[in-house]
């Protein structure tokens, strides 16, 4: 391989999010070396994203910026701008930064690298105008754009509501939120009520946004049956409320319907993943330590089940105690003695998740034939049920016969959605359907920066 | 649509122009391409190879690859996960791109 | 769907192995009015099927073997008639092409190297599968307009008659005229043993028994576990191939190269690798790299595209690189099939194979491609 960067470290961390900064910093403290790489240009992942630009809203972000700025301080060999798209058994990890590639080899290499939105594959979804709520949160927080005109945002869950209550803050307008959640959820939430007391500061957080977006006067819509139109572009929503259907006028559509952990590394390395029923996703199967099926490959955060940005962190934690005791910097006795607070604090922030996911419980799609679930390639749910009745059991053999999945996007869009029609048209539960293999590079780089790693004369 | 307001409190506040068709575009240091032109009203950077589909920025963290341009002369660049440059030109991006780099 | 969720009927014919061979025996004898059945495991199965570059592809083929020649020569004289068939079963086009297939030359080395075995070819018993031509670097600029090739680029061969087509949608037009020709797919089964009867063969899978009249195994790597069971013997190992798939380019290289080739939708297909001994489905930077450098070396301008994905497939791999087909001595109706190029015989395995097989004797074409020329040891 590539013998201009041999270089090593005790700790490679990918993703620069609330896990990724507080292992860094954990790590360090503990002597071990460490190198992190993230793809935006400053820490803070999704969650935390341009903080230390923005400034300190509220306390939750002033408690945040004290975290990176330890980070700052901790002297991990931080690249930004950095995008992994390989990673060996043997933990060497290849990034491309100003089209060029590099590598280092990590005694343990630690996955930080958070969720992407499940999809909410509606008719019309694909239109120019129609983006995710995260995409938006992403422009409010880097670029301090903010919603006018006739924006709507439809979906469910947490992040909708504090996007919803940001952009409010920020200036900006919403002619309507349609609330696609499911009304009976509320019921199967209650008997996790208890439990979520425990974080108790969350729930009220979360009653607090409510409060504010019912009194800005947003139109708060029970709603089904969504469609976006337009010609070349989004024009207007149509929906089904109340009986009736409605249309409007709309030049800005935000969808959410939940974060889902991203597994696109873990899948390419073949770490073994198990099936969560009450987040409806696939996650990589780790130990208490973060380990995964490969005991070098460390997993921690939202990539291991959504629980949140202090979670996260308490989680990043664990894992570089955990790599440290194994390198030999510390012993058993100091990390157990070290971890146990940290234990009892990711569990505290994990109480309020049963009942998120119950209330926010996502709903398996209903897609009409004619709507487009692989973006990349548009593959129709019609085309995947075809496939279905020729022989395709699972996602793999769907890509060999429609493209579903063949896009650049390498099935990050489409392969929750897929799953769950090829379930639906199989007749069986939607963990049974093999999801896609997929395989490095797991992030475009050309033909000419992968060919300038060949060795060869 | 997404609109930059009056009383932006960014600290960073040099502005700089790029152009989208030849069209200036307002644009402020730090901001992705895709925000930039999302800001000055344009949310088609592409028309798919596939059907000749529009599309444009949708994920704005480089997963979904719907808001492809051509920068600066380079196709298939990831206008979410690029930082605007004084004087940077976008163009379209119509079907599938071709292979020498535009002068 | 004709998909048996308890197989309880008795078949004509069972064939074991849902990939490029057996889905091609399979649509044969239902396009035969057979009543076959193709047993086959789940979505993650080795699938050697999904893991070709598609060519129709005759350089080279049946060198020291001039019957795997004549076979070779056979099923693509038959490829277009079978491509119109299967476009029809699929109701969308399969890519198929007859536009010849170039095997480009890097330095002189490889040019000679190409120019000895093309010398070698010739001189065989039956010559060459196909016409092949070397070329040199002028003809073959002529060739290829709107590309320019890299200064390493001597030469070509080029044979002329090849053809090549997408892997994928051909393998989905097999099952969709399977199905529509009255076959049925036994799905999900892992099929642990098979049983000779009087009047036939009990295939024992981990969810049924299938009876059939006759039995092809057609598993590719799976074969050296069951075919003793009926006194076939096939020997093979795995051998990985990996490769690199493009963005979506505009039109620039309308003739399939051996390393290089840009399909109708516009990606750009790079590689294969031989990788011996290989089990893991899994791609590797340093094997990536090398071939993408080769690409480069190819077409220079191709750096600048970008890798969409890549893929890595375990295939089947006979210990002289040609077909094994055996009918049992001691279990008649029972037949093994096996080979590294399922793609390029696929019109010849739906055709005379099939046939064959219904009739009960292999096609003459295959008598030398039997399996006891492991054993002999011949002149």
């Amino acid at each position: 391989m590539t013998t201009q960067d041999t270089r090593t470290a005790d700790l490679v961390i990918v993703g620069a999010g609330p896990a990724g900064v507080s292992a860094a910093i954990e790590a360090r403290w503990h002597g071990l070396s460490v190198l992190l790489l993230d793809e935006n240009a400053a820490p803070g992942g999704r969650i935390w994203q341009a903080l230390e630009a923005r400034g300190a809203k509220d306390e939750d972000d002033a408690d945040a910026l004290r975290i990176l700025q330890a980070f700052r301080g901790c002297e991990a060999d931080a690249h930004w701008g950095a995008t992994v798209w390989a990673i060996d058994p043997d933990g060497t990890v290849y990034w491309s930064a100003d089209g060029a590639t590099r590598s280092v080899r990590g005694a343990f290499v630690l996955l930080a690298t958070g969720t992407t939105e499940r999809p909410l594959p509606i008719p019309g979804w694909t239109l120019p105008g129609v983006m995710t709520v995260g995409a938006a949160q992403i422009a409010l927080k880097t670029a301090g754009l903010v919603p006018t005109g006739a924006t709507w945002m439809a979906g469910q869950g947490p992040l909708l509501l504090l996007y919803a209550v940001q952009a409010l803050r920020a200036g900006g307008r919403f002619a309507g939120v349609l609330d696609l959640s499911d009304r009976r959820a509320k019921w199967g939430a209650l008997p996790h009520l208890p439990r979520a007391m425990r974080a108790l500061t969350d729930l009220r957080k979360g009653l607090l946004w409510w409060n504010q977006i019912r009194r800005a006067r947003v139109p708060w819509i029970r709603a089904s049956d969504l469609h976006a139109q337009g010609e070349g572009a989004l024009s207007r929503v149509r929906f089904r409320t109340g009986g009736r259907i409605r249309v409007e006028p709309a030049d800005l559509l935000l969808l959410h319907d939940g974060v889902t952990p991203s597994v696109q590394i873990t899948r390419a390395l073949g770490l073994a993943h198990t099936w969560d029923a009450a987040q409806r996703s696939w996650k990589p199967t780790t130990d208490e330590w973060g380990a995964s099926s490969l005991a070098n490959l460390l997993v921690a955060g939202d990539g291991t089940g959504v629980g949140g940005a202090l979670a996260a962190t308490f989680a990043g934690r664990l894992a570089a105690l955990g790599a440290a005791c194994k390198l030999g910097r510390i012993d058993v006795a100091t990390r157990d003695a070290a971890a146990a607070p940290l234990r009892a604090a990711r569990a505290r922030h994990l109480a309020l998740r049963p009942l998120l996911d119950a209330l926010y419980a996502p709903r398996p799609p209903m897609l009409d034939d004619t709507t487009l679930v692989c973006r990349c390639e548009e593959v129709t749910a019609g085309q995947i049920r075809a496939a279905a009745t020729i022989g395709a059991l699972g996602l793999n053999q769907l890509k060999a016969f429609t493209r579903c999945g063949m896009g650049p996007c390498q099935g990050r869009m489409c392969g929750a959605t897929a799953a769950e029609v090829m379930a639906a048209a199989r007749g069986v539960p939607v963990e049974q359907v093999e999801p896609y293999r997929t395989r490095f590079p797991t992030k475009p780089l050309t033909l000419g920066e992968l060919a300038a790693l060949n060795e060869d004369a | 649509m997404l609109t930059r307001p009056e009383s932006a409190t960014l600290p960073t506040n040099d502005t700089l122009t790029v152009y989208f068709a030849g069209r200036p575009i307002a644009a402020r240091a730090g901001d992705s391409v895709a925000a930039a032109l999302l800001a000055g009203g344009i949310t088609v950077t592409r028309q798919t190879p596939v059907t000749g589909a529009a599309r444009g920025p949708y994920c704005m963290m480089g997963a979904c690859f719907d808001c492809l341009a051509v920068v600066d002369g380079r196709p298939s660049v990831q206008t979410c996960m690029t930082q605007v440059r004084d004087g940077m030109r976008i163009d379209r991006q119509d079907g599938a791109r071709g292979l020498a780099i535009e002068p | 769907m004709a998909q048996a969720e308890h197989a309880s009927e008795s078949f004509d014919v069972a064939v074991i192995g849902g990939g490029m061979v057996g889905t091609a025996i399979a649509y044969g004898c239902a396009a035969r009015g057979a009543r076959p059945a193709l047993l086959d495991q789940g979505d993650l199965s080795l699938r050697a099927a999904r893991a070709n570059a598609g060519l129709i592809y005759s350089q080279g083929k049946g060198e020291g073997l001039p019957a795997y020649a004549a076979w070779t020569r056979r099923s693509i004289s038959l490829w277009p008639a079978f491509a119109e068939v299967m476009a029809s079963a699929a109701s969308r086009p399969i890519g198929f092409r007859q536009r010849g297939v170039l095997a480009f030359c890097l330095g002189e080395e490889e040019l000679e190297a190409r120019r000895a075995l093309l010398q070698r070819m010739h001189n065989q018993l039956g010559g060459p599968a196909a016409p092949v031509h070397l070329l040199d670097r002028h003809a073959v600029e002529a060739m290829l307009p709107d590309v320019r090739l890299g200064p390493r680029v001597v030469g070509a061969t080029y044979s002329p008659e090849d053809c090549d087509v997408n892997a994928l949608p051909l393998l989905r037009a097999l099952n969709a005229g399977f199905l529509q020709a009255g076959g049925t797919h036994l799905l999900e089964r892992t099929v642990a043993r098979i049983i000779p009867r009087g009047d036939g063969f009990d295939i024992v899978s981990d969810r049924d028994t299938v009876h059939a009249a006759k039995v092809v195994v057609a598993c590719g790597l799976g074969i050296p576990h069951l075919a003793p069971m009926v006194g076939l013997h096939a020997p093979v190992r795995p051998v990985r191939g990996q490769m690199i798939v493009t963005e979506r380019l505009a039109p620039m290289l309308p003739i399939p190269g051996s390393g290089v080739r840009q399909i109708h939708e516009g990606v750009v297909q790079i590689g294969t690798t031989t990788e011996e001994g290989e089990i893991v489905p899994a791609t590797t930077v340093a094997d990536l790299a090398r071939m993408a450098a080769r690409a480069v070396q190819v077409i220079p301008a191709l750096a600048e595209a970008r890798i969409v994905r890549s893929w890595a497939g375990i295939r089947p791999m006979t210990p002289d690189g040609c077909p094994i087909y055996q009918q049992s001595p001691a279990h008649p109706g029972a037949f093994v099939a096996v080979c590294h190029s399922g793609v390029t015989l696929c019109a010849a395995h739906a055709g005379p194979l099939a046939e064959g097989i219904l009739a009960g004797k292999l096609p003459d074409d295959v008598a030398d491609l039997q399996p006891d020329r492991f054993d002999a040891h011949t002149t």
